[in-house]
């Protein structure tokens, strides 16, 4: 009588923990008839405020899809684990970088028959944010939140140093002119400002070469990090640490703490001239909010007017991961997204500027960004440049960071340095053309 | 009879069947698989295709590989050592008869108890190096104060002086092992008229050998595998990955760039080193270690 007591409950421990183990999430039956969709998002604080906002806006649109939204940190990486486990979000909100590497891996759902269905084209937007939703001739995702880079000055350091407070660098070699004026020593030769430094905020580190000219692939085959536009780049970024001292440099930025805090040295005044996206803007009203700052397009190398202008762009994206249960209605969500009214009530709210090319006169005249109309323009005029669409970018993009450092340290020469990221990655490329050419072969 | 050890049988595996799936599930099914893995190109998302020993080969010529190791040697071979150091005198010290000895074992354990994730904030303040605390107290006292974390060649001895902040758990056991030394002992060294020193080395060395190679090996393991500081402190092992360790090349192959062979290749030579580092240090201490009433 025990045993057997006991061989059932062991038997149901089993079963309950395998099943535990093994079920996938089910969702609940909904009780008002409408298909509830998940949306991960990684924004939380005011970005997070004005994507619910929309979200809120297509939930009362209609009365088919229900649409709920989750904020999740690393929301990449989670995303991309969900979809190798089969319980994939129905809407991910990503990052325009992952793209490659993820629809390489076959983590997103191609959108080409969706976009046809919706009549959407790349007409319809700034075309560098279609573009850098593409991958190998299919469109992976669509943007929604998407930023350009710009100059950004202090308008009283300018004073302070006897320069025109209205008047931006123009070239790279006024720059540097601007950088002498504005750097301070104290009394036992410590920095204490910079007019400039190439190594803040050290998020594109990696793409220094494309405002000479260079680029890091050359689309096919070809590794470029060590092409001599990248090497003038990197000599560019190590007269920096060379002028001013790389050990000098280092302890100043040691003193730096997270860009979003008062102690930011451009919000606190330490560093008068930074490359830096649109969001800049929201900082400086939240935690400097005096500042007298402008924003201006990047300086170009005075015997190349041709590169004036150029921008990195990138953007945040709406994608489908692979295995969503609900892909339609997932799509119907992110065109929605996509409208001139959704775009514009999410942008206005994360203070960012619209992918679309029509923007509503409201839309520029309500925007707390004075500059906005600087980093539409830079966007707009096609000079723009984003990460390389290689599925082994975050590994180069690590190496071009690393690389970046030991330029920046003075441990070794820009052309030393490029070409070992060369090498190391050119074999991982070569890597990944075999990797994809068995795969199409066996096909 | 029989029939009640069956029974007994059968009862005694419902109630460690949690422990046997949890078992099988977690931790066979994966080390076995990662086994499997390290001989395959995988990627998560296709077939596993097996490449017989090309992640290992590759790895042997992967600098990035060698760095990472070469990175978590020094920094074991510097935190090691002297956290038992810096253990083992304080347990000495509160072993030598102090009153409110709880309250100051307390005190030196409390910081073993800071979440990793927290600790990691804190101390990037404490390096600062312009309003950190303890370039403050250098520049203070008139030492020229090194900029820490940005500095190539100061990244791995802050972190090695971060992980003496937990030297607590290791000092606790070091206490309870010279608590267990027969007071017989010291009193036959007096007797002999030993001094201080040699009691150290003559009686409460050899007595609490089997704690030091205790707190030896969990230290190795512990920082061969070292992970969430760095992780949090020095992204990417910045500056210039003089900061980058085996366990993040590991972390950033499996779950960055998704090639899990490769990181299943470096998890296994990780663990054959592990292996053949606490193989030796029991072999040392067959001739050093000495064991009570053994």
């Amino acid at each position: 009588m025990l045993s057997r007591l006991v061989k059932a409950l062991a038997l149901v421990t089993l079963v309950a923990l395998l099943y535990v183990g093994f079920t996938r999430e089910s969702r609940p039956a909904t009780t008002d008839g409408r298909v509830h969709i998940t949306y991960w998002e990684k924004w939380t604080g005011f970005e997070g405020e004005a994507m619910h906002a929309v979200v809120d806006e297509f939930n009362r649109s209609q009365d088919r899809v229900y649409v709920e939204v989750l904020a999740i940190s690393q929301v990449n990486q989670k995303t991309l684990l969900a979809a190798a486990g089969g319980v994939p979000p129905d809407v991910a909100g990503l990052w325009a970088d992952n793209i490659s590497a993820y629809a390489d891996k076959q983590a997103l759902l191609p959108l080409d028959d969706y976009l046809r269905q919706a009549g959407l084209t790349r007409d319809h937007y700034i075309p560098c944010y279609w573009d850098i939703c593409e991958y190998e001739g299919h469109m992976y995702a669509l943007p929604s939140a998407p930023h350009s880079l710009a100059i950004h000055w202090n308008k009283a350091m300018f004073r302070e140093a006897g320069l025109d407070p209205e008047r931006p660098p123009r070239t790279l070699e006024e720059l540097g002119h601007y950088t002498e004026l504005l750097t301070r020593r104290d009394e036992s030769g410590r920095l204490v400002q910079m007019g400039f430094m190439p190594s803040y905020p050290g998020w594109w580190n990696w793409a220094w070469g494309y405002y000479f000219g260079g680029t890091l692939w050359d689309g096919r085959d070809t590794i470029t990090a060590d092409s001599p536009e990248n090497i003038r780049a990197y000599e560019w970024v190590q007269s920096y640490s060379k002028k001013y001292g790389a050990t000098d440099l280092q302890l100043f930025q040691s003193g730096f703490a997270n860009w979003s805090s008062p102690q930011d040295p451009f919000l606190s005044g330490r560093v008068a001239m930074v490359l830096q996206g649109v969001w800049l803007g929201n900082y400086i009203d939240k935690y400097s909010p005096g500042m007298e700052w402008g924003a201006a397009p990047w300086p170009y190398p005075a015997d190349h007017p041709e590169f004036a202008d150029v921008t990195s762009v990138a953007s945040d994206i709406l994608c489908i991961p692979a295995g969503a249960k609900h892909p339609d209605e997932a799509f119907e969500f992110i065109a929605f997204v996509n409208s001139q009214k959704g775009m514009e009530l999410l942008n206005l709210g994360q203070r960012k500027h619209s992918p679309l090319a029509e923007v509503s006169d409201e839309f520029i005249a309500a925007h707390p960004n004075p500059y906005i109309q600087v980093f539409i323009d830079v966007a707009k005029q096609g000079r723009t440049f984003s990460n390389p669409k290689l599925p082994i970018w975050s590994e180069y993009g690590n190496e071009m960071n690393a690389a970046f450092d030991s330029i920046w340290l003075q441990q070794t020469t820009p052309e030393e340095a490029l070409s070992s990221v060369t090498a190391r990655m050119q074999g991982r490329l070569d890597r990944a053309l075999l990797e994809r050419s068995r795969r199409e072969g066996s096909l | 009879m029989k029939g009640l050890s069956r029974r007994e049988m059968w009862a005694g595996l419902a109630f460690v069947s949690p422990w046997i799936v949890g078992l099988g599930v977690f931790l066979l099914y994966p080390i076995l698989a990662s086994l499997y893995y390290s001989f395959c190109d995988y990627s998560v998302f296709r077939e596993a295709r097996p490449i017989g020993a090309a992640n290992y080969v590759d790895l042997a010529s992967d600098k990035l590989f060698w760095k990472s190791l070469l990175n978590t040697l020094y920094f074991a071979a510097l935190s090691v050592p002297l956290g038992l150091i810096l253990a083992l005198a304080l347990a000495l010290l509160l072993n030598s008869g102090v009153r409110g000895l709880t309250i100051y074992r307390t005190i030196f354990f409390l910081p073993a108890l800071v979440p990793m994730v927290a600790l990691a904030v804190l101390w990037l303040w404490i390096f600062n190096g312009e309003y950190g605390v303890l370039n403050s107290a250098l520049s203070s006292l008139g030492v020229p104060a090194p900029g820490w974390l940005t500095d190539p060649a100061w990244s791995k001895p802050a972190l090695v002086l971060l992980s003496m902040w937990g030297v607590g758990y290791a000092m606790v056991i070091f206490l309870a092992g010279l608590q267990d030394v027969p007071v017989h002992l010291y009193e036959a060294a007096d007797l002999d008229g030993a001094s201080w020193l040699h009691k150290i080395r003559h009686v409460t060395l050899p007595m609490v050998s089997p704690v030091i190679l205790f707190n030896g090996i969990m230290g190795i393991i512990g920082s061969l595998q070292y992970f969430a500081i760095p992780y949090i402190m020095t992204p990417n092992g910045q500056p210039a990955r003089s900061a980058y360790f085996y366990a993040m090349y590991l972390y950033d192959n499996a779950f960055l760039y998704l090639k899990m062979g490769y990181a299943s290749a470096m998890a296994w030579i990780l663990f054959l080193i592990i292996l053949c580092l606490t193989l030796l240090s029991l072999r040392l201490a067959s001739r050093y270690v000495h064991y009570e009433g053994g």
